[in-house]
């Protein structure tokens, strides 16, 4: 995570006369996105790799040798589809809030949004490590702690209304996959599966938002 | 709402008290506060140590019973984890098998080919033992532990190990337990080998898991000396049943009697395993602790303002560490075991409780008024935020207790932890924290005042007057401003604390001390409390003492994680030096006495699976996916099989036809296999290592080399190089304040302002247009304007008293004359279209040959209060006007100066260089812009103001036409003008009532300002010293003031004089020359010429103390001892040149046109940091205090706190900083600072957040 924490420069009002090549890149709206949209995909990916291995976690008690390489070689193109849309959501966080006109002014730091990511993967670990006695039971305390994940870290209902509306639709595609083949999931149990991946889903949109408000209010305040 | 209010109100008012209590008494309430984390973290104590291996327990077999899940006042002690049934029972068969007495008609083959193929029948009773007692028919089907599906990744493996039935292995996995592979199989070693895997390997390989020994105590191999064959056959059993075990005992033994063997059968060994962390499950682990270390990182950063911020930042981690091992340790005290993996949730523990309100408190705190007693800012600063503290609390309490209410006992248990832990995260807060705030905040007013005392002390007593008449000179003092120097060492060095504590590690290197002797005490401990270790060896050793052996040789972990387990005595050493002596021979000899050969029984043997590695039972079962991590197994007392195969018998067994032609033992090994294999592995191992050690080296190196440059250790750009642009604002939105103080403008040039100049309570500012304003630099107020048209010039004129209106005439009429003069510098140069010609001409040709070399003056730093601008503007006309200068000099010389009679030669040079002052803004088209614009307006006739001092009432200002004028600074009347000189003036000192001119020639005049009074009247009019002065005028306007050259040193350089300082009685000087002088101010005498530049003098710094510093155009940076004129230190700081110097009491301070600040220690001449400047601004900054530096940027202004580095506040001199940079920055000293800021100047009030921190 470090690497996606460029040191601020910035709050120096006006154009400077001659900015240098690297402030003048940064400045540039369309190098700035790109370099947004490249952050917010590696930390994507990252954190796709890592909560990959976590569930798998859950099916295998003990890895045998070889497991790192079957979990990279397996299904390749699943962290690079996390990426690719964990950097969309966490370009449209913002752009949404500047189009409602309300910019998102809640704890607005870099400390805050480590402790979204943590608590982020907290669920994660939760879902992947914890028994519970039933799959409701699992929905439930899942659904419980994203809800608590967005009041702590977003509250704003634009945050809420995307967060739901992607999550459903990325689980509807997760299913269609399924069914049609192209993926399966490391366990057969459907019910199991079903009802972790929407809660997996809301949190993990609500906090690449979260990490992609920050990047584009750290945008803000080099550009203006 | 209303009880709310109250609520409100009386939460405050608790905290507010609290607060003073603990600001009050922090030293007891440290005290308790320590005592009580140490009271909840006194349970953790039982808690095992990380790291250790596996536990044992060891139960009798009589009477065993699985043991119940929930034990129930059992009378013996057994450990925690002896609950409930283990995992499996292990019952290992261990088979001794020897052919003997060894026939010479043997091949190496026959030593194990038979022993190996005697695990089949012995598997095959085994199998079939059924025993049948009261309770029905017992056989190994039922008892034993079924087994499914290998893990996917072990395919390789599915034709060895038994998959759907029994976990049963023996070597006859090898062969699939059928007797026929076996015995077609033409190379049993080669079998044996396939399936070991390559490299190294630390962890139970399949050769060990099959045989269940070790593999060099098989004897399975071609040069076994020992002949005896060891494997066993290991079961693992689900439920232990006592009948079948025992009859199964009998039965193997009533077959293969052992003899000598008297292995104990009593006691049935439990072995606890550890967690087992692999790569796998230490990624999210990892991840985990990176996000976490990335969130107290983001943290403790935002504290700010305060004395020590790592010391606070250690404090906010220490509080939430140690209310979690609080938590942890209450939980533990009431009954509440651990169950979850600590080391997995910490994070997120740490997480949950954060470090918010430890930072809510600090800044809460801080900026509470500064002026207030700290036990009342820390009251204030607690109760102003004592809501929004209950309200998170009560907040995530609440999110706890709803995720408690979830029901699944993980969360329930994390849950209550987190509870707990922010219970007392809260407790700590409030006591520790608070107190430890206090206590840095009350460290910060000690500093404060500590360092005002000296500053207020040490301040130079007040000088007298700057002009002192004449008639009354001061008395001769040796040295009004010796200062007694002394030795380095004695020096009070006052460095940055965090330097101090960096040097004081590397000096003790206490943290490698500490960390070895961590490391000691923790290997120790281990050592001592394995179970298999030295405790179990010092109680086994003294029943053994007559004995052989240790008797668990290989029991310990750290021995059985080794490759190779130490070699066992040679049971045969005749055998083996006969070896020796002939090593061809080998297969040939006969065993030694054959029918002596007994199959050794040893202690040994009795718990065989000791020499094993300790991962290897979890190996095993990992294969089928059982975990044994924090379960145990029971390991059974072994069953000894001895197998005696005759030497009739052995060939009976069928010996594959390849066996014959097995390699004998090849002659050239001397040394055994299997030391030699030990050899070998070693060798591997440390090559190995050696290449990775050579890697990580060169790996480090490229990193350096990527992450550094190269010149690192020279002038360390890179090395504590601050940024500025980093932090006005860091990234997550917390800026020092910058709005507070609103800069004061000066608005009133119409150019672009050259020279500033203050005595404290005025500020004459000059334009480019030649304009002088005098500010008041209190309020801002203009006082004066002293123009610099024509159109002023009339009226002025005839307001002019005597001496200086003489020459208005002449200047007025040369003006039309020699309009452009400089205008063709070659044809001055042939002599031939020169106007001046008709002067002097005779005398030019011996006169320029004397004169100094010129040219170097292409590059001339004026002075470096000159626009940079400038700098690089001079070259292309440099000529022009230097030849103007050399024939002003001639004149001068020659013709000796007289206003009234002559038409001074230097008016007729004026106006190139006023034109050149005109164009210099335009850098880029100087070359030809510059002679276009040759011929000025009329009005410019007295040339620009190159340098400018001010000094009680006078302005002195010095111009390119080399006059040198004295203004009244309140009316704005020329008081004396002197125009001896005729080479322009490129640096002033005005100082008591002296002035001191440097000229573009090189030349150094020293002129005395006289009062021309009546006696009477000539009392001494307070004391225009800095500072002190009083705002009243000391020269009334109806004094007489006249300006004399009182000498003149005409070569004072060789070059041109570049720099010009005057300060405690001393002029300094330094030149292109690359030498710097120092004259005495009272008698104009050299007193040193200092040498060690090795390019010209850009910048120089002397001060009251006589602290002596100069920079070059190389860089370097010397420090001289006035007194003696030699030279201090000598660093090279800068590429390029120097361009301004400052020092202080401890450090030095200089900025290069490599736009670095560098500060260096004074004493030693170490760079402590260095401060990246904006482009152009490199050399704009000023000292205020001892520890406050400003510096000029892009339209602000920064202030930084000279100890640290740290910046504190950025002070932004307008609204829309359309780029101008701060070039020139004077500290007054009422603590404001003067910078310009293009056309305006900008007077900024030291914030007084600032003048308390400094």
């Amino acid at each position: 995570m470090a690497d996606s924490t460029p040191g601020g420069y910035g709050s120096e009002p006006g154009p400077r006369p001659a900015p240098g090549p690297y402030i003048s890149a940064v400045t540039n709206r369309t190098t700035n996105l790109v370099i947004r949209g490249a952050m917010l995909f590696s930390v994507g990916v990252f954190l796709a790799l890592v909560l990959n291995l976590l569930q798998v976690q859950r099916n295998v008690t003990l890895f045998p040798p070889d497991v790192i390489s079957s979990i990279f070689s397996s299904a390749w193109w699943v962290p690079p589809c996390c990426g690719t849309a964990s950097a969309l959501i966490g370009l449209l966080y913002p752009c949404i809030d500047s189009r409602l006109g309300e910019p998102h002014r809640f704890k607005r730091e870099w400390s805050s949004v480590m402790r979204c990511v943590a608590v982020f993967v907290g669920i994660n670990h939760a879902s992947a490590k914890v028994d519970f006695a039933n799959n409701v039971q699992l929905s439930l305390t899942l659904a419980a702690l994203s809800v608590g994940l967005w009041w702590s870290f977003d509250r704003s209902r634009s945050g809420f209304s995307l967060g739901v509306v992607i999550a459903l639709l990325a689980t509807l595609a997760t299913q269609l996959l399924v069914y049609n083949g192209v993926f399966q999931y490391t366990s057969p149990d459907f019910l199991y599966i079903r009802s972790w991946l929407p809660c997996i889903f809301f949190a993990g949109v609500i906090t690449m938002g979260n990490i992609g408000r920050q990047l584009a209010l750290l945008t803000v305040m080099l550009i203006s | 709402m209303t009880l709310r209010e109250r609520l409100r109100q009386k939460i405050s008012a608790a905290f507010y008290h609290h607060g003073l209590l603990c600001a009050s008494y922090p030293v007891p309430i440290i005290l308790f506060t320590s005592a009580s984390i140490l009271t909840c973290c006194y349970p953790l104590l039982r808690l095992p140590l990380p790291g250790t291996g596996p536990v044992e327990f060891t139960t009798a077999v009589r009477g065993y019973a699985s043991p119940s899940h929930n034990p129930l006042g059992d009378p013996v002690e057994r450990p925690d984890w002896y609950r409930g049934p283990p995992v499996a029972y292990i019952q290992q068969v261990l088979v001794k098998a020897a052919v003997s007495p060894w026939g010479s008609n043997l091949l190496p083959v026959d030593a194990f080919r038979p022993p190996l193929g005697q695990v089949f029948t012995l598997l095959e009773e085994i199998r079939n033992h059924v025993h049948s007692d009261s309770s029905g028919v017992q056989s190994l089907e039922h008892l034993c532990l079924q087994v499914t599906d290998l893990l996917p990744g072990l395919r390789r493996m599915q034709t060895v190990l038994p998959e759907h039935g029994c976990l049963l292995v023996s070597p006859g996995n090898y062969w699939q337990n059928q007797q026929e592979l076996f015995d077609s199989d033409p190379d049993l070693l080669k079998t044996v080998q396939k399936h070991e895997p390559k490299g190294l390997h630390t962890s139970a390989t399949l050769r060990d898991l099959l045989f269940g020994v070790p593999g060099k105590h098989t004897g399975v191999s071609h040069y076994s000396k020992k002949r005896v064959v060891t494997y066993t056959i290991t079961i693992a059993l689900s439920t232990y049943d006592a009948g079948f075990l025992g009859s199964l005992r009998a039965r193997l033994k009533q077959l293969h009697p052992s003899a000598n063997c008297s292995l104990g059968e009593e006691h049935m060994v439990h072995v606890h395993f550890k967690e087992e962390i692999g790569i796998a499950e230490l990624i999210p682990l990892v991840t985990t602790y990176i996000i976490l270390f990335a969130y107290i990182y983001f943290s403790t950063r935002k504290i700010d303002m305060v004395k020590s911020k790592w010391g606070l930042a250690l404090a906010a981690v220490v509080t939430v560490l140690s209310s979690l091992l609080m938590s942890v340790g209450l939980c533990t005290l009431f009954g509440l075991t651990p169950t979850l993996n600590g080391g997995e949730i910490f994070p997120y523990l740490v997480v949950v409780i954060g470090l918010e309100n430890v930072l809510v408190l600090t800044k809460s705190v801080v900026s509470t008024p500064v002026d207030l007693e700290v036990k009342l800012r820390i009251a204030q600063g607690l109760s102003n935020e004592s809501w929004s503290i209950m309200k998170n609390m009560a907040t995530e309490l609440c999110i706890i207790l709803i995720g408690y209410f979830t029901l699944v006992p993980a969360i329930q248990e994390f849950c209550l932890f987190a509870v707990v832990g922010l219970v007392s995260d809260f407790f700590l807060q409030m006591f520790f924290f608070t107190t430890v705030l206090s206590i840095d905040i009350r460290r910060m007013e000690l500093a404060d005042l500590n360092r005002r005392l000296p500053a207020e002390a040490g301040l130079p007593p007040p000088k007298p007057g700057p002009l002192r008449p004449r008639e009354a000179p001061p008395p001769p003092r040796p040295s009004p401003h010796t200062i007694t120097l002394q030795t380095p060492a004695f020096r009070n060095l006052r460095l940055p604390k965090r330097l101090r504590v960096v040097y004081f590690l590397a000096r003790t290197r206490l943290a490698q001390r500490i960390i070895m002797v961590g490391t000691v005490i923790w290997i120790g401990i281990l050592v001592y409390t394995d179970p298999a270790g030295l405790r179990t060896y010092l109680a086994a050793q003294p029943p053994h003492l007559g004995g052989m052996a240790p008797v668990f040789p290989g029991g310990d972990p750290a021995k059985a994680l080794s490759v190779l387990p130490a070699r066992e005595a040679t049971p045969l050493p005749e055998n083996q030096s006969q070896r020796h002596l002939a090593p061809g021979r080998v297969q040939e000899q006969p065993r030694g006495p054959p029918a002596a050969t007994q199959v050794p029984w040893g202690a040994e043997d009795e718990e065989g699976w000791r020499r094993l590695s300790f991962r290897h039972w979890p190996s095993l079962f990992s294969y089928y996916n059982i975990t044994l991590a924090k379960r145990y197994i029971s390991i059974l007392p072994v069953i000894p099989v001895t197998l005696h195969l005759g030497p009739q018998e052995a060939p009976e067994t069928p010996r594959h036809p390849q066996d014959a032609r097995l390699p004998p033992d090849p002659i050239p090994k001397f040394s055994s296999p299997d030391l030699q294999a030990a050899d070998l592995t070693l060798y591997k191992v440390a090559a190995l290592g050696l290449a990775a050690g050579v890697l990580l080296v060169l790996l480090l190196f490229c990193l350096y080399r990527v992450l550094c440059p190269r010149n690192y250790g020279q002038n360390g750009v890179s090395h504590g190089r601050r940024r500025r642009g980093d932090l006005p604002c860091d990234d997550y939105g917390y800026s020092p304040p910058v709005s507070e103080i609103s800069p004061l403008l000066l608005r009133g040039h119409s150019m672009d302002i050259e020279c500033l100049a203050s005595d404290g309570m005025l500020l004459a500012s000059c334009c480019l247009a030649g304009q002088i304003r005098v500010w008041d630099a209190q309020t801002g107020d203009c006082l004066t304007v002293i123009p610099n048209h024509n159109g002023c010039w009339e009226q002025r004129g005839a307001s002019w008293d005597g001496a200086g209106g003489a020459c208005d005439p002449e200047s007025l009429g040369c003006e039309g004359r020699d309009p452009c003069v400089g205008g063709d510098s070659a044809s001055e140069d042939e002599g031939g279209g020169f106007p001046f010609r008709r002067h002097a001409p005779p005398l030019r040709p011996p006169l320029f040959t004397d004169q100094p070399d010129l040219t170097p003056l292409i590059d001339t730093n004026f002075d470096s209060r000159l626009p940079p601008s400038s700098v690089h503007a001079a070259p292309p006309r440099g000529a022009a006007f230097d030849y103007g200068g050399l024939v002003e000099r001639a004149y001068t010389e020659h013709e000796p100066p007289s206003p009234a009679a002559y038409p001074s030669p230097s008016y007729s040079s004026s106006p190139p260089t006023a034109g050149f002052a005109n164009c210099r803004r335009s850098p880029v088209e100087a070359p030809d812009r510059g002679f276009a614009c040759g011929p000025p307006p009329a009005a410019e006739w007295e040339g620009s103001v190159w340098a400018m001092e001010l000094r009680g009432n006078l302005i002195a200002a010095g111009r390119s036409s080399g006059k040198l004028q004295l203004w009244d600074a309140v009316e704005g009347s020329l008081r004396c003008s002197n125009e001896e000189g005729a080479s322009g003036i490129t640096a002033l000192a005005f100082l008591n009532n002296r002035i001191v001119a440097a000229r573009l020639d090189g030349s150094l005049d020293f002129f005395t300002v006289e009062l021309n009074k009546p006696p009477g009247l000539l009392q001494y009019r307070g004391a225009p010293g800095r500072g002190s002065m009083p705002p009243s005028p000391c020269y009334s306007s109806d004094d007489l003031i006249s300006c004399q050259l009182t000498r003149s040193v005409l070569c004072a350089h060789q070059k041109p004089i570049t720099v010009l300082r005057a300060a405690a009685g001393r002029v300094v000087t330094g030149s292109q020359d690359h030498t710097v002088r120092v004259y005495r101010l009272d008698d104009s005498c050299c007193l040193f010429t200092l040498q060690g530049h090795s390019g010209a003098i850009t910048a120089i710094y002397i001060d009251e103390t006589m602290v002596l510093a100069s920079g070059g155009q190389d860089g370097a940076i010397c420090l001289w001892d006035v007194l003696t004129g030699s030279r201090v230190s000598h660093v090279y700081g800068h590429r390029g040149d120097v361009t301004s110097l400052v020092c202080t009491n401890t450090c030095v301070i200089s900025s290069g046109l490599d736009d670095l600040i560098c500060i260096w220690d004074r004493s030693t001449g170490i760079k402590l940091y260095s401060i990246q400047q904006e482009v152009g601004c490199g050399d704009s900054l000023g000292v205020i205090s001892d520890s406050l530096l400003v510096t000029g940027g892009q339209g602000c202004v920064s202030f930084w706190d000279l100890n640290f580095g740290d910046l504190l506040q950025t002070v932004y001199l307008g609204q829309t900083s359309d780029g101008q940079g701060v070039r020139q920055l004077l500290v007054l000293d009422n603590a404001a600072i003067v910078c310009d800021f293009g056309s305006e100047l900008s007077l900024v009030y030291v914030p007084s957040v600032l003048e308390k921190l400094d």
